[in-house]
């Protein structure tokens, strides 16, 4: 089995005695941050065992590693208000659900952080924008995690510790991760069926949580995955489970984020394609998998698929550029947009875009759009 | 600032010619950089060995057992 990342699965979920608990000072943080709390706490995050420090905020932006030189990309911080500015050196309750031992408050330049993290200071692009909009300073230290909800997708929310002892027991040695932040459509299921020529097993772990206007919603996505694996992969062979975390639309930076995710759940491989965590014309598409070569410490092995896939109509099945030699003309693509447009008119799509199946998963969702 | 601190360490020459072949052409741009890579592998397989001695096999019954529950495992 894989070792975590930096070398030990972190745990700190305590039961603490609530009386002690009670006396503490209760400090509230964005609700979306629940997610991160509880990644730190379960070990999704290892080595991190709470929100950054100035000096390792500063590590992490400037050199893309922790002060110890552990590749690590984004930096995990708490913003906190100016009225609720915890002490340093106290111990304070976050949201009822973790105790912060708070080292240190501090504040840095957002704008140079948001190029470093992101490659621009735009707030064209929706990460900066949201990063830009945060409080401008941040709490550091350890946390405890009181509470270990699973809630909302109680079924599909596995810890690093479970997805380890689960391929264990299937008997995986290699397991590839596979992140989404999408419905499947046949290219995904097409590469995913590839990939598992490869590897014992793939770990699809759909990212759940905050995301932009005009996303698909967390529902959709994990409904319409459960309906492909069930009709079109072999289920011993795949699990789903959830990550739940923000999008950052970080592009490079974050695919090595979620490849050390990955690592932690228990993953030999990570699969990197085109403008991964990408927003708009803001990166490069093979920027998220050329940035693996400035990590080749991180112990993870990455299966990078390069370009576009699309359907060819005189090849008959999926190809992409690299490896169909028709004209544009023959192809139909897989493109987001346009199966958005169809879901909006509920009209089917394709067969060779979309299982009808998963669309009719589709369709069965109120809303299936961040924001509609 | 990053608060990082180095220290040197001697390994024999051969063993640095042999390093020095070895990560031509890869992402190591240096041997320092190689060395200390291979010994946190090192560290981190034995910290792993150490570390599932702390997971318990009650511990891991638990997790199948909620693993059977959810249907991952028969």
């Amino acid at each position: 089995m894989i070792s975590p990342h930096g070398g030990r699965l972190v745990n700190r979920v305590i039961s603490p005695d609530l009386d002690d608990i009670r006396e503490l000072e209760h400090v509230s943080i964005p609700e979306e941050m629940q997610g991160d709390l509880r990644n730190i706490g379960i070990g999704v995050f290892s080595p991190l065992e709470g929100f950054l420090s100035y000096n390792e905020t500063e590590s992490v932006l400037k050199e893309g590693r922790l002060p110890n030189g552990v590749a690590w990309t984004i930096p995990i911080l708490l913003p906190v208000e100016k009225s609720t500015y915890p002490d340093e050196g106290s111990d304070v309750v976050l949201n009822e659900t973790a105790v912060m031992h708070v080292e240190e408050v501090f504040t840095f330049d957002k704008k140079e952080a948001a190029r470093s993290i992101f490659g621009t200071d735009s707030t064209d692009h929706p990460g900066v924008k949201r990063f830009l909009s945060l409080p401008d300073t941040f709490a550091g230290g350890k946390i405890d995690l009181l509470k270990n909800e699973r809630e909302p997708f109680y079924n599909f929310n596995l810890e690093p510790k479970e997805t380890r002892v689960l391929f264990k027991e299937r008997k995986w040695r290699t397991v590839a991760g596979f992140q989404t932040r999408n419905p499947p459509h046949t290219g995904h299921e097409n590469l995913q069926k590839t990939v598992l020529g490869l590897v014992d097993g793939i770990f699809i772990n759909p990212l759940i949580g905050r995301k932009k206007p005009g996303d698909f919603t967390d529902s959709v996505i994990l409904n319409s995955y459960k309906v492909m694996i069930d009709h079109y992969l072999p289920r011993d062979r795949a699990v789903l489970s959830i990550l739940a975390t923000e999008m950052r639309y970080a592009g490079p930076k974050e695919a090595v984020f979620h490849a050390i995710c990955r690592k932690n759940f228990g993953c030999t491989h990570f699969i990197v394609g085109r403008d991964h965590a990408g927003v708009g014309n803001f990166y490069h598409p093979e920027a998220a998998i050329e940035v693996f070569d400035q990590y080749p410490d991180l112990g993870v092995k990455i299966i990078s698929i390069r370009g576009d896939f699309f359907y060819c109509n005189v090849c008959k099945h999926l190809a992409s550029e690299r490896t169909c030699p028709h004209d544009e003309k023959d192809h139909i693509n897989f493109s987001g947009t346009r199966i958005r447009e169809l879901l909006r008119e509920k009209k089917r799509p394709p067969d060779e875009i979309m299982r009808s199946e998963v669309f009719e998963a589709l369709l069965q969702e109120e809303h299936p759009f961040v924001g509609e | 600032m990053s608060d990082k601190r180095y220290t040197t360490v001697s390994i024999p020459v051969e063993l640095a010619e042999k390093i020095e072949k070895r990560i031509e052409g890869t992402g190591f741009h240096s041997i320092s950089s190689y060395v200390t890579y291979v010994l946190r592998q090192v560290i981190s397989s034995i910290e792993e060995d150490e570390k599932k001695e702390v997971f318990s096999k009650e511990d891991e019954e638990k997790v199948k057992e909620r693993l059977r529950g959810l249907g991952y495992l028969e």
